[in-house]
């Protein structure tokens, strides 16, 4: 009776509008990315806008798939998913294939498959499941040590395939244990503790203590004087203390190389603009050049020149950017905010606990590739290689993106069903 | 319970929001408020521009300039910036056709679009002129100014070896080198390639889309110079080297030099050879092909460091030492010749007429076939070793111990390891374990398998001055500094012989020159020791070998010289090497008439030279 009206009817359009509409603009700029006289055919197989093409489509079958599939599937089976995807995380460190520094690649025909991207899924599926559980209360030691280490094994896993940037990916689903009951220190300390450690690099020892102290101070002359909470304040101020200080001492004595030229480049300290600098110079010059209106469609010559690395990948915002000016990037960026937004909207109207934490992992992975992507663009974030969301080059992320929306939309449109 | 967190959505949203809104900011910040990003309303464009440091200049050991650059330039194309080109024009000005134009053009292409391709390399100075002033007509082109190597002296062509572009596998393997760089092919220039090279810097200049230069991007904050290559002071004489290439003209062979007490080479002839000159800029591929297609003159072959010859009787010093140090031969061993030393199946290796019997000074000097066959057979034969192979073995081991048989990595890439034949290789021969000392008799008299190059030859009349050491031979002794050293060359390689065994070898090698097989090479004021050899060639006439030194104490060089298809070594390797010394010992050249004679014989394609017929003095060896 409620199969009559098709699923299709009660899927949320507008969610699936901006995802055609993203995914529509980065293809437009893939090809604005590659774009060459002598190839110009839009289905050129052997051009990146070619391939991307293929990408969509079957993107756009994979979405159908989910669409047909039962909903109550994708909560039966995630630990299923899950172990699947924590299992071929393990294998691919094996018997994957390298790809720009990083391991975690299945070389399946032509193209690479990447199994990173789809574990992101499956750990917001499991993570869902779990705090779903009726017992399950964060208020409780045991179940916020399960519920980081479902978050932490396949981050672990994934920085162990080199492929940092995907790993700290994980993390972002902090913001669905803060939704879901956690204590707002936690989430704010992933705030505090990255603005602390650039403080740390980047101002002097003497002042930084100085400054903690004060606020140390601070702290306590407005408290209620109380032992405990003095103890916190110490407790703090030492905790504070030692972060510092090993930041600067991880910084200097344990990253490699390429990294710490990354943060010094980003802190302003180094101009090696042949190195780490390079992107980020480039970037911002093709960028700052498409002004208000942009030099339109396929006039970029910053993009096609290729002095910007990587562009049709991590650095496809500046395509953007360039050739649609300020006007396209805020379209752009509004685009994605609408869709965060229409995200977590949708996930408060959820009837059951595990598909409104769903969403929320949705739209905070989402926020994360986004957030970071276009910031490591605009000079704002370390270049961190991660896509972005929709728009950039690959299969893999494209396909996998896909998924983990799409399960949602199922989900959401199962809402309808029960009324 | 779960209800009360629900407005924490706000908090997300609001953060959500506030992230999208510092983008934005930051978006209105570069692309509006600030111009520091935009370069122009124009498609400017940046272009970082290579600046190529000078090669390292190269000196001879007295501090004379053999190699050095010249200011050259490589025309650039960038195929996308190229729009309407008159064609015609710019190839009337490369002194190009079209066709060879589109060409290049699409050769171009298809390495990148916009990326810059060589499209005309190393234009000389005097071509630049004419270019540089219609630059503007062509859009998409620009100049890059490289330097190119120039060769004072047009000798040593072999030693120094050649630049060329980096190949893409070098690309792939090296980050340092981009397409179009050059980087050294062969000779000290590509052994020496990173300490020659320099650091690459760069220039980062702005254009506009007419290929105007608008200056430097951000007043060169960003530039980074580049640092000159290192110079390097050879330990060739140049004087020396051309003396020898002149004595070689018109023969195949080759004349290595060393200075005894420090490894370092004096001059390394091989010919015929090329002048230097042909291989640097843009002729060096018509050049090297002409040179690679010469079968008849192998112009680029170094006999000296890759050609392999058996030693003959220059080998029969090395019976000498080895048998001393083995215990079966001593200063008064005497050794009757009946004309030959016979092999028992009624064949015997020959020798040519000479009083018999005679001892150790007077075998080296007679060059007694017949004596180091006995010599060696006692070797081999020797009662406390358990058999054949092991006797062979520990005779291999020492014989090894001169340098033989084994690269002796000096700093000129493309050396030979020549060949002194493993028990296996025997094994395989004549059946496991059954050679006798009988079976391989030929090795006495460096005959048969045994394989030596030129610089293992002349290594070895070194060690032997040396009384049983060597310094690897090497040809830059100072690196940036004339009288720094060159580190690399400072390991003291010991020969497994005793420095007592030594003297009765040299003094039978000065009675060669006074008075044996060797006597055309004496030079009146100082002593030579020599030992001349002739290497037997089944494809025709014999190779004429002599190695020497001199003065006979604290020898100020060590030679070895090879001539090819010349006859025995007295005939033209004991004379030119004979010249050689004098050159480097006296500066000058008195013996005017042997001069002219070594240096007008023509052994590659003339008549029958003159001093073949006259030869009344010399004996065989
Ligand atoms: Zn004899």
């Amino acid at each position: 009776m409620r199969e009559d009206k098709g699923i299709f009817y009660r899927i949320d359009w507008v969610v699936v509008g901006l995802y055609l509409t993203l995914v529509f603009i980065g293809w437009l700029n893939i090809y604005a990315a590659v774009y060459n006289d002598t190839h110009n055919q839009i289905a050129d197989l052997s051009q990146k806008y070619g391939k991307q093409m293929i990408f969509i489509l079957a993107a756009i079958l994979l979405a159908m798939g989910i669409l047909i599939i039962d909903p109550k599937f994708f909560s039966q089976f995630a630990w299923f998913i899950y172990g699947f995807f924590l299992f071929m995380l393990v294998i691919v460190i094996f018997s994957g294939r390298e790809v720009a520094g990083s391991k975690g690649w299945f070389a399946i025909g032509g193209f690479g498959i990447q199994p990173a991207e789809f574990a992101k899924m499956a750990t917001v599926l499991a993570l869902a499941k779990y705090l779903g559980t009726l017992d399950v209360s964060l208020a409780k030691f045991r179940s916020l040590v399960i519920a980081s280490a479902i978050i932490l094994v396949p981050a672990l896993v994934v920085f162990l395939q080199h492929d940092t940037g995907s790993a700290i990916v994980f993390l972002t689903l902090v913001i669905v244990l803060y939704r879901a009951g956690l204590t707002g220190f936690v989430p704010l300390a992933f705030i505090v503790l990255p603005v602390l450690g650039i403080l740390a690099l980047v101002l002097p020892k003497v002042v930084l203590v100085a400054v903690l102290l004060m606020a140390a101070g601070g702290f306590y002359f407005f408290s209620n004087r109380k032992l405990r909470t003095n103890l916190l304040i110490i407790a703090a101020f030492m905790g504070a203390l030692g972060f510092v200080f090993s930041v600067d001492y991880s910084v200097n004595h344990i990253l490699e190389p390429h990294q710490r030229n990354r943060i010094h480049v980003l802190l302003g300290q180094d101009v090696d603009l042949r190195g780490a600098g390079y992107n980020v110079n480039q970037s911002l010059i093709a960028i700052g050049s498409g002004k208000f209106f942009g030099k339109g469609f396929l006039q970029g010559t910053q993009t096609k020149y290729n002095f910007v690395p990587e562009q049709s990948t991590d650095f496809i915002f500046c395509t953007v950017g360039e050739e649609w000016g300020f006007l396209g990037s805020a379209v752009l960026v509004i685009l994605y905010m609408g869709l965060f937004i229409r995200l977590i909207l949708m996930a408060e109207r959820q009837r059951s606990r595990f598909s409104r934490l769903y969403g929320y992992g949705v739209a905070s992975i989402l926020f994360f590739h986004f957030a970071i992507n276009i910031g490591m663009t605009l000079g704002l974030v370390p270049v961190i290689g991660i896509p972005l969301p929709y728009v950039s080059y690959g299969g893999s992320s494209l396909w996998a993106f896909t998924v983990l929306l799409f399960i949602f939309i199922r989900q959401d449109s199962y809402h309808y069903e029960l009324v | 319970m779960e209800r009360i967190y629900a407005d924490r959505k706000y908090i997300i949203i609001g953060f959500f929001l506030l992230i999208g809104i510092v983008y934005l900011a930051r978006l209105f910040y570069v692309q509006i408020l600030v111009d520091k990003y935009i370069l122009s309303a124009n498609n400017n464009v940046l272009r970082y521009v290579t600046q190529y440091p000078a090669r390292g200049l190269v000196f001879d050991r007295n501090g004379k300039l053999l190699v050095y650059n010249e200011a050259a330039y490589d025309l650039m194309v960038i195929p996308r910036q190229v729009k309407n080109p008159d064609t015609m024009a710019l190839c009337h000005l490369l002194g190009i056709d079209r066709e060879e134009f589109l060409n290049r053009m699409e050769k171009a292409s298809s390495y990148s679009t916009y990326r810059p391709s060589i499209f005309e390399a190393q234009i000389t100075r005097d071509n630049y002129g004419f270019l540089e002033e219609k630059l503007f007509l062509f859009p998409g082109f620009y100049v890059q100014s490289r330097t190119l190597r120039k060769y004072t002296y047009k000798v040593a062509a072999h030693s120094f070896g050649y630049i060329g572009e980096a190949s893409p596998e070098v690309i792939e393997k090296n980050s340092y080198y981009r397409p179009g760089d050059y980087i050294g092919i062969n000779g000290i220039e590509k052994s020496y390639e990173d300490i020659l090279r320099g650091k690459k810097g760069m220039k980062i200049r702005v254009f506009d889309v007419l290929n105007r230069d608008k200056g430097s991007f951000r007043d060169g904050r960003y530039d980074t110079t580049s640092v000159a290559g290192t110079n390097l002071y050879s330990s060739i004489d140049a004087e020396l080297q051309e003396y020898g290439e002149l004595l070689m003209t018109n023969k195949k062979g080759s004349i290595v030099a060393i200075e005894p007490q420090t490894g370092e080479i004096l001059c390394i002839i091989t010919s015929p050879s090329y002048d230097p000159n042909l291989l640097a800029g843009n002729i060096r591929r018509k050049n090297y092909t002409k040179l690679l297609q010469d079968t008849v003159y192998m112009p680029l072959f170094n006999r000296a460091l890759m050609a392999m010859y058996p030693p003959g009787s220059t080998f029969k010093l090395v019976d000498a030492l080895v048998g001393q140090q083995e215990g079966v031969l001593f200063p008064e061993t005497r050794y009757g010749c009946q004309g030959g030393f016979p092999l028992g199946n009624g064949k015997k290796v020959g020798c040519h007429p000479h009083p018999s019997p005679l001892d150790l000074v007077g075998a080296i000097q007679i060059s007694c076939n017949a004596y180091f066959c006995r010599v060696f057979k006692s070797i081999i034969d020797k009662s406390s070793y358990s058999s054949t192979r092991q006797a062979y073995e520990s005779w291999r081991k020492e014989v090894m111990s001169f340098g033989f048989g084994k690269k002796l990595g000096i700093d000129i890439p493309g050396e030979l390891n020549g060949n002194i034949p493993s028990p296996s290789y025997y094994d395989k021969y004549h059946g496991l374990n059954r050679w006798r000392s009988m079976t391989i008799i030929s090795l006495a008299i460096g005959q048969g398998e045994i394989g030596i190059t030129p610089m293992q030859l002349a290594n070895q009349a070194a060690l032997i001055s040396n009384r049983g050491w060597y310094y690897t031979p090497h040809v830059i002794r100072a690196i940036g500094r004339k009288d720094s050293l060159n580190e690399a060359y400072n390991v003291k390689h010991k020969v497994l012989v005793d420095e007592r065994y030594f003297e009765v070898v040299i003094e039978g090698m000065a009675d060669v020159v006074t008075g044996g097989t060797g006597r055309v090479a004496q030079l009146d004021s100082i002593v030579i020791c020599g030992k001349t050899g002739t290497a037997q060639n089944p494809h025709g006439k014999n190779h004429s070998l002599f190695i020497a030194f001199a003065p006979r104490n604290n020898a100020k060089i060590a030679i070895s010289v090879v001539v090819e298809n010349a006859g025995t070594g007295a005939l033209w390797a004991a004379p030119i090497a004979s010249l050689m010394i004098e050159k480097y010992l006296n500066r000058t050249v008195k013996r005017k008439e042997l001069e002219e004679r070594m240096v007008s014989g023509n052994l590659i394609n003339g008549k029958q030279p003159e001093s073949e017929r006259g030869q009344g003095n010399i004996l065989p060896d």
